[in-house]
């Protein structure tokens, strides 16, 4: 062999060598070093999910009626990978299935873009809770619809209609946004979570955990024999079960609804929070949230010119107070010794300050009075000197911080979302707003004087004043207003007790509590108390106090708070209404309503109690 | 003759009676090149066994069977070529080239058209594509015409000569069309007028003219509008250039054959396997086996099979080197680079590195032709083997 023929068989081995070298490389390359990826690449080929919405949990009230239940219903869904290859066959197939839904294409094609962009790949609902016929036409028609089909899907029921619709809450498939949150980890989109009221607060245990269906598919995502990997059922949410009693609510919402102003209510168990029943007026349907809402009827839930009806009063609405404020103002004065228990004023119908007039509601002079007397009467002069007195005395901002301990203008926990913390106004409040120039004056002793009959610039709720009534009540327990009583599982087993226990303690004599409780009795059922005419024949002994605040562009607030039975209290009801006029004419009666109901079976006259006559 | 007779007179002591090994010419075959042709034959028959068993309804060994029988055809002609001392083909260079041309052109008239390409015969036990055996006959009848031409005309002649003889057949194979075999026709011109002692000179003017013409098809012909190519084949040669595009069909199916290869990982899955076993990845008994290795037996398997190939191919080289005459070198070398081409670019294009091409794996991938094409270009690298074990034995054991 000549060298020559040697030397090109030499780089034709080395170029073999070569090749065989990155062959080898390559293969070492793809199996042992990202050999893991490609291994998960193809599970992920030949693996498809499908999921099985389960039931949410029932909402229950705490006798164990149903408030919100399920129905099976029917959700339009479209698989992409199945409709036609073809463009305008596609958009053909799907112009067709708006009609049907009476969508358009436009929105049709928006509907499945949103959706792909939150979960590639998966099927898009078109639409939830459609209607038989159109299920039966469906799958009449399947060749008309590749790629169409329709899923069982649970959908929230409301037997009792409007009944604590604020309470209740909606749920809404999870949005974009909602799936970064830690709370929804595990939620798929798609999925269904409560967006409001305890639907949204007891969102994890409602929840249910869905099925899921792990089936293996060919190239064409076929189903092959025997692929059925994982196949777990839907397992249902929990109930929950609410401090709510259906029948107190079913009074509440009637009594609020009945004067036909917005308002709101509020029936508190005042030892432990517990609520009972909490309502607030214009309502909605909550039923509403179950179908795709139109722009219209979301503008009307919240526009505040047709009555902000999806907005909940009762714990969101900032009124002045009025009067239902002077027992805050009391122990706000006997804790700081602006007043004794039994120190008498003297209310000649006028009380005067740097030159300015302040009188009392309808002229009236009522002498010379006490504590107890001056809130049977709601002497307005009596509470203006406390509040001088205290603005004069120290620290200047005694009323502001017994106020603030007793629960207003600050959040009171319960659980549900969009509290609001109202507002307490306080000398560093206005001169901080002073300093920006954003109103005319500094505080002064008038702001304070204001203060302590519920006026000028103060903000709260009905639940405010009903944890703080509650609070005097007890002696000082602040407690923690709630709605969930328990979690039970499908059987009805306790799953967990919610008890929150007291939000706080606040040092109150039971000797002003005593005072002050002895004056709201009077009020309510000793003649010559502002809501006597309401209450005086009463079965039970109540502790309640009218409200009537001036609210800058509106006719007065009407407001009553009302403790029951005295002088060992279990119950708070606060009421207000918006433009409502005298606390004993709009109120009053509607706290009575719901007395009627609380104490309904039970009750019994009591003799002496009051000394008003029976109706 | 007569030196056969004096050495016959003479017999080395353990040969005194030729044993059936020696009748039948084994002992002077290079049995690792037998033994690798045959244990990838097998396995081919085994992976086969494994992977196809619900390909042909109602007929689990439907793919087995017939590639045990075409293995077991092989091997005899194998065999039988063995025998047959290679230097005749020299002889009959001319009778090739023209059987070799004539049978692919009768596909044009009498072939059965598979998948909008006619390539084969329809025959009555199988279907038989010329160009796969074509690819044995270009290397027997080119190097007959390398050592014959040597001596007729100028080096430039004699390059235009050999590149138009060898181009002729490819360009028919092309227009069938049939890009993958085209270019092993042209791999072979190349390796044998290479071997053939072609001037480096004239070898780097055909290099870039393959690289000027590439660029020309698969580049400017698109862009000024009349495309050389099909778009599905124009598809396929550039796809693995931009592997994570899944738009295409090309694509898609690289993409498959990888993730076949990569979730096999060392040790493989075994009948768990999904991306072969259901159809992620097309053609898995051709021309993408190696895919179905590579996911089944692991690293282990995929690196096993690789050996033998590289053994086979060594051995190869080994006989381009052994052979007694130039004929035998030329035809030694033709086969060896049959074979490194098609296994590099099939290997490859399973890897995700060389573009689809439609190359089967030799004597791995389905198909009676190319298996039996296979064997019969060892049978021929064993003639030349046992040819020139003779001729330093001085005897002749037929």
């Amino acid at each position: 062999m000549s060298n020559r023929l040697a030397l090109r068989l030499a780089v034709f081995g080395g170029l073999a060598l070569v090749l065989f070298v990155v062959l080898f490389f390559r293969l070492w390359q793809l199996q042992v070093l990202s050999g893991d990826k490609y291994l998960a690449e193809a599970n992920n080929n030949r693996t498809r999910e499908f999921r099985v919405s389960a039931p949410r949990g029932e909402i229950l009230d705490r006798n164990g009626e149903v408030l919100v239940g399920n129905r099976t219903s029917f959700a339009l869904q479209v698989n992409l990978q199945k409709l036609p290859a073809d463009r305008a066959e596609r958009r053909a197939e799907l112009a067709r299935l708006g009609e049907l839904t009476h969508t358009s294409l436009r929105r049709v094609l928006k509907i499945i873009a949103e959706q792909q962009k939150v979960a590639a790949g998966a099927p898009v609902t078109l639409r939830r809770d459609v209607g038989s016929y159109l299920v039966y036409y469906l799958q009449e028609n399947q060749d008309r619809f590749p790629g169409i089909s329709v899923q069982r899907v649970f959908v929230r029921r409301y037997p009792s209609g409007t009944l604590a619709a604020h309470i209740l809450g909606s749920v809404h498939e999870i949005n974009e946004d909602q799936l970064k949150e830690a709370r929804y980890k595990g939620v798929q989109p798609g999925d269904e979570i409560g967006q409001d009221g305890v639907e949204y607060t007891y969102d994890r245990p409602l929840r249910g955990t869905p099925g899921m269906t792990r089936i293996q598919v060919d190239a064409l995502g076929q189903p092959t024999p025997g692929g059925r990997l994982v196949d777990r059922p839907p397992a249902p949410g929990n109930n929950l079960q609410l401090t709510i009693d259906s029948k107190l609510q079913a009074t509440g919402d009637a009594a609020l609804s009945g004067q036909g102003l917005y308002g709101a209510y509020v029936a508190m168990n005042a030892r432990n929070g517990q609520i009972l029943a909490m309502g607030s007026n214009p309502t909605f349907d909550p039923a509403l949230f179950t179908h795709t809402i139109s722009q219209a009827t979301v503008d009307r839930l919240y526009s505040e010119d047709t009555g902000a009806a999806y907005f909940n009063r009762a714990i969101a609405g900032a009124y002045p107070t009025g009067s239902t404020f002077k027992p805050i103002t009391s122990v706000a004065a006997l804790a700081s010794g602006a007043v004794t228990p039994t120190e008498s004023i003297y209310d000649d119908g006028v009380f005067t300050l740097g030159g300015i007039d302040f009188q009392n509601a309808g002229g009236a002079a009522y002498g010379s009075l006490s504590m107890q007397r001056a809130l049977q009467v709601s002497s307005d002069v009596f509470y203006y000197t406390l509040g001088d007195r205290m603005y004069e005395g120290t620290p200047k901002t005694a009323l502001q911080e017994w106020a603030g301990r007793l629960g207003i203008g600050r959040e009171t926990g319960i659980d549900l979302p969009g509290e609001q913390a109202g507002l307490l106004p306080t000398p560093a409040w206005r001169n901080e707003l002073y300093r920006k120039k954003l109103t005319d004056r500094p505080w002064s002793a008038g702001d304070n004087v204001n203060l302590a009959v519920g006026q000028g610039d103060l903000q709260a709720d009905p639940l405010q004043m009903a944890v703080a009534y509650a609070t005097i009540a007890n002696g000082g327990v602040v407690p923690r207003p709630h709605i969930g009583l328990q979690v039970n599982d499908a059987a009805g087993r306790v799953l967990r007790e919610i008890d929150p226990g007291p939000a706080r303690h606040v040092p109150i004599d039971p000797e002003w509590r005593d005072v002050i409780l002895a004056g709201l009795h009077d009020a309510a059922q000793l003649p010559g108390g502002t809501s006597y005419d309401i209450f005086g024949g009463f079965p039970v002994p109540v502790a309640g106090k009218t409200g009537t605040a001036e609210r800058p562009g509106y006719a007065d607030q009407s407001w009553y708070v009302v403790l029951a039975p005295y002088p060992d209290p279990e119950i708070v009801v606060a009421v207000t209404f918006e433009q409502g006029g005298f606390g004993a004419d709009t109120a009053a009666p509607a706290a009575r309503d719901i007395l009627s109901e609380y104490f309904g079976k039970s009750a019994h006259p009591v003799p002496g109690a009051g000394g008003g006559a029976i109706e | 003759m007569y030196a056969t007779r004096t050495r016959q007179a003479r017999p080395e002591p353990f040969v005194a009676r030729p044993g059936l090994a020696e009748r039948l010419g084994l002992a002077y075959m290079d049995a690792p090149l037998a033994l690798a042709a045959a244990a990838l034959a097998a396995f081919s028959v085994f992976v086969l066994g494994q992977a196809t068993r619900h390909d042909v309804p109602g007929n689990p060994n439907y793919f087995v069977d017939r590639q045990a029988l075409y293995a077991v055809l092989g091997i005899v002609g194998m065999l039988l070529l063995s025998r047959i001392d290679y230097s005749r083909f020299r002889e009959l260079r001319v009778g090739i080239y023209t059987f070799l041309c004539v049978s692919i052109s009768l596909v044009f008239v009498f072939g059965f058209a598979a998948r909008g390409s006619r390539r084969a015969f329809d025959l009555p036990f199988f279907s038989f594509q010329p160009s796969e055996l074509g690819k044995l006959l270009l290397v027997l009848a080119l190097a007959g015409f390398v050592i014959d031409g040597a001596r007729r005309g100028s080096a430039r002649q004699r390059t235009v000569r050999y590149l138009c003889l060898g181009l002729a057949p490819a360009a028919l194979v092309f227009l069938q069309p049939d890009l993958g075999t085209s270019l092993v026709f042209g791999a072979i011109t190349l390796a044998v007028m290479y071997v053939g002692g072609v001037p480096w000179t004239h070898l780097a003017a055909i290099g870039a003219a393959v690289v000027a013409l590439t660029t020309l098809v698969l580049v400017v012909a698109p862009a000024i509008g009349t495309p050389v190519l099909k778009g599905y084949q124009q598809e396929r040669l550039t796809s693995f250039l931009h592997p994570d595009e899944n738009s295409s069909d090309a694509g898609y199916q690289q993409n498959q054959a990888k993730i076949a290869i990569g979730s096999g990982e060392k040790t493989g899955r075994g009948d768990r396997a999904t991306q072969t076993r259901l159809d992620f990845v097309p053609e898995r008994h051709t021309d993408f086996i190696f895919a179905v290795i590579g996911e089944r037996y692991g690293f282990m398997g995929a690196a096993f099979v690789l050996s033998l190939y590289a053994l086979l191919i060594w051995r190869a080289l080994r006989i381009v080197t052994l052979s007694k005459n130039s004929y035998g070198t030329l035809v030694a070398g033709g086969i060896a680079a049959m074979l490194l081409f098609q296994v590099f670019v099939n290997v490859g294009m399973n890897l995700g590195i060389m573009p689809i091409t439609g190359i089967p794996l030799p004597l791995m991938s389905y198909g009676g032709s190319s298996v039996l094409a296979t064997f019969l270009a060892v049978g021929v690298l064993q003639s030349i083997h046992m040819q020139s074990r003779l001729s330093q034995k001085g005897r002749f054991a037929w």
